[in-house]
C-alpha cells in the first residue's frame, strides 16, 4: 500500500522534493503539495484503492503525510472487507 | 474603560465617516475621520484579548462593526475589516511568542493600524505561493518584497507580511512576519486611481525590512490561512458588502416612500421592484449572518482548527465570497433602477453612484473565477455527504 501511494504522490502531488526522500510521517505540504495538487492525489488514490473519501475525511491533516493517508485507506478498505 | 458596545461605537464612528465619505470617494483619500473616531473609541484593538489590554471582542461584533461603517463608508468598513483580518491572524496564532503578545499590548493601547502585505508581483495573485523569502542572519533576518497592492499601507502603523520561510523553501512554504514601521521602507510603485473603493489608497509598494526573528508568527502560513485569514476575509468582507446593499436598499426605500406620499392613493410602480430587491438583501443577510455563526461556533470548539480547513466548510466559505459579492452588484443596480435619474446623479440624497462603484470592487478582490476555479476542482472529490 505504502508503495502505491508514494507512486501516486510522485505522480500527482507536484512534490518539489523526491518522494523516495521523504519519510512516511514527513508534511507533504511542505515539501510542497498545493491543495490543488492534493485533490489530484485524492481522485488517484480513489481510483487506484477503488475507494470514496467521505467528507469527514477530507481534511489536510488526513492528506497531511504518508502514513495518514494509509491510516485512512485502511479504515476504508477494512469497513468494506468486513462487508 | 468603554461601556458602549461594540456596534454603538461603530455607529458613532459610522455617522463621521458617512459626513467624509463623498470627499474621501472623490479624492481618494484615506477616511481619517472615521479611523480617528475608532481610535479614540478603542476599537482598533477590540479583538486583542483582555489579558493583553483589548476587549476580547467577538467575530460577530467584529462584523456588526464592518457592515455598519461600510453602510457609511464602504472604504472606512473594507479598511476597518482587513485590519481586523491581521489583527485576529497575530491573536490567533501568536502562540507563547512573547515579543508578539508584547505588540498586541502595543497594539491595545496605541490603537496600532495592520495591513497586509500578502500581494506579489509575479505570483498571479496566488495568495498561497511567495516568490520572496525570509534571509535569517543569526537571530536576524531582511526580506523585500514587490507587493501589487498593499491597502492603506502609508496610513499603517505596521504590516503583516506573507514569505516564503527561507530561500531554499517551496514557494507554499511561507510564514507571516510582522513589521512595525519603523523597520520597513516603502517605495510606492504603482496608483491607485479606480473605479471604486478609492479610500483604501491601494497602491503597489516595494517593501524592504529587517528585523529579529521573533518577529515570525509561530504558525505556518498553511494554518493561518485557512484556519483565520481565509474566514475572516470571507465573512468581514461580505459583511461590509452587506453594508453597502443596505445603504443602497435603505436609499431606494426612501425614494418610493417619497413617491408614495406625493401620489397618495397610488402605489408607485418602482414599488414592485423594491418589493423584489428587499428579497434579495433578506437572502444575503441570511446567508452572511448564517456563515458568520457557523464560523464562530466553529473557531470556538476543540477542533475547529481543523473543521474550518474541511473541505466542506472552504467550499461553504467560498460560495460566501461569490454569491454575497455578486448579490452587492445586483442589489445596488437594482436599487438604482429604482430612484432612477435621482439615483444616477452624484448629488442629492438618492445618489448610488458610489455604492454602484466600490459594490463592482467585491467579485474582483481574489477574482470570483479564481474561486470558482478552486470550488470546481473540489467538487470532484467533495460529496457533500455530511448534510
Amino acid at each position: 500500500m505504502i508503495d502505491q501511494i508514494r507512486s501516486i504522490l510522485k505522480e500527482q502531488g507536484r512534490l518539489s522534493v523526491d518522494v523516495a526522500t521523504l519519510s512516511d510521517d514527513a508534511d507533504l505540504y511542505r515539501a510542497g503539495m498545493t491543495s490543488h495538487a492534493s485533490v489530484n492525489v485524492m481522485l488517484a488514490l480513489e481510483s487506484a484503492f477503488d475507494i470514496e473519501f467521505p467528507d469527514r475525511m477530507l481534511r489536510s491533516r488526513v492528506f497531511g503525510t504518508i502514513g495518514s493517508i494509509k491510516s485512512a485507506l485502511e479504515e476504508l478498505t477494512s469497513t468494506r472487507a468486513g462487508g | 474603560m468603554q461601556t458602549a458596545s461594540i456596534l454603538a461605537r461603530a455607529q458613532q464612528a459610522a455617522a463621521l465617516a458617512a459626513g467624509a465619505a463623498a470627499e474621501v470617494d472623490a479624492k481618494a483619500r484615506f477616511p481619517r475621520e472615521a479611523f480617528d473616531e475608532l481610535r479614540r473609541l478603542k476599537l482598533l484593538g477590540a479583538f486583542v484579548p483582555r489579558e493583553l489590554g483589548g476587549e476580547g471582542c467577538s467575530f460577530s461584533e467584529l462584523c456588526a462593526a464592518s457592515q455598519a461603517l461600510a453602510q457609511s463608508c464602504s472604504s472606512a468598513g473594507m479598511v476597518f475589516a482587513m485590519h481586523q483580518i491581521q489583527v485576529a491572524s497575530l491573536v490567533r496564532h501568536c502562540g507563547g511568542s512573547a515579543w508578539l503578545r508584547g505588540f498586541l499590548r502595543e497594539l491595545a493601547e496605541k490603537q496600532l493600524l495592520i495591513a497586509s502585505v500578502t500581494s506579489e508581483v509575479g505570483v498571479g495573485g496566488d495568495l498561497r505561493s511567495s516568490l520572496c523569502a525570509v534571509e535569517a542572519d543569526g537571530a536576524r533576518f531582511q526580506l523585500e518584497k514587490a507587493a501589487t497592492t498593499v491597502s492603506y499601507g502609508a496610513e499603517a502603523d505596521a504590516l503583516l507580511l506573507t514569505a516564503r520561510r527561507a530561500p531554499d523553501a517551496a514557494s507554499n512554504d511561507q510564514v507571516m512576519v510582522l513589521l512595525p514601521k519603523k523597520d520597513v521602507s516603502l517605495e510606492k510603485t504603482s496608483d491607485w486611481d479606480t473605479l471604486g473603493m478609492r479610500g483604501t489608497c491601494s497602491p503597489g509598494f516595494r517593501v524592504r525590512a529587517s528585523g529579529s526573528l521573533e518577529q515570525i508568527l509561530p504558525t505556518p502560513f498553511a494554518d493561518i490561512c485557512p484556519q483565520t485569514q481565509v474566514p475572516f476575509s470571507h465573512v468581514l468582507w461580505s459583511s461590509c458588502w452587506l453594508g453597502i446593499a443596505t445603504d443602497a436598499v435603505s436609499r431606494a426605500r426612501a425614494f418610493v416612500r417619497a413617491e408614495a406620499r406625493r401620489r397618495a392613493g397610488t402605489t408607485p410602480p418602482a414599488s414592485l421592484r423594491l418589493a423584489e430587491v428587499a428579497g434579495t438583501l433578506q437572502t444575503m443577510r441570511n446567508n452572511v449572518l448564517g456563515v458568520a455563526r457557523e464560523c464562530e461556533e466553529l473557531m470556538k470548539s476543540p477542533d475547529g482548527a481543523d473543521a474550518l480547513s474541511s473541505m466542506g466548510f472552504v467550499l461553504k466559505m467560498n460560495n460566501l465570497k461569490i454569491t454575497s459579492s455578486r448579490q452587492v452588484a445586483q442589489i445596488v443596480s437594482e436599487a438604482l433602477g429604482i430612484c432612477g435619474i435621482a439615483g444616477y446623479k452624484n448629488d442629492g440624497k438618492f445618489s448610488l453612484g458610489r455604492q454602484l462603484r466600490d459594490a463592482h470592487s467585491a467579485a474582483l478582490m481574489i477574482n470570483n473565477d479564481r474561486i470558482y476555479a478552486t470550488n470546481a476542482q473540489l467538487l470532484l472529490i467533495h460529496k457533500d455527504d455530511e448534510r
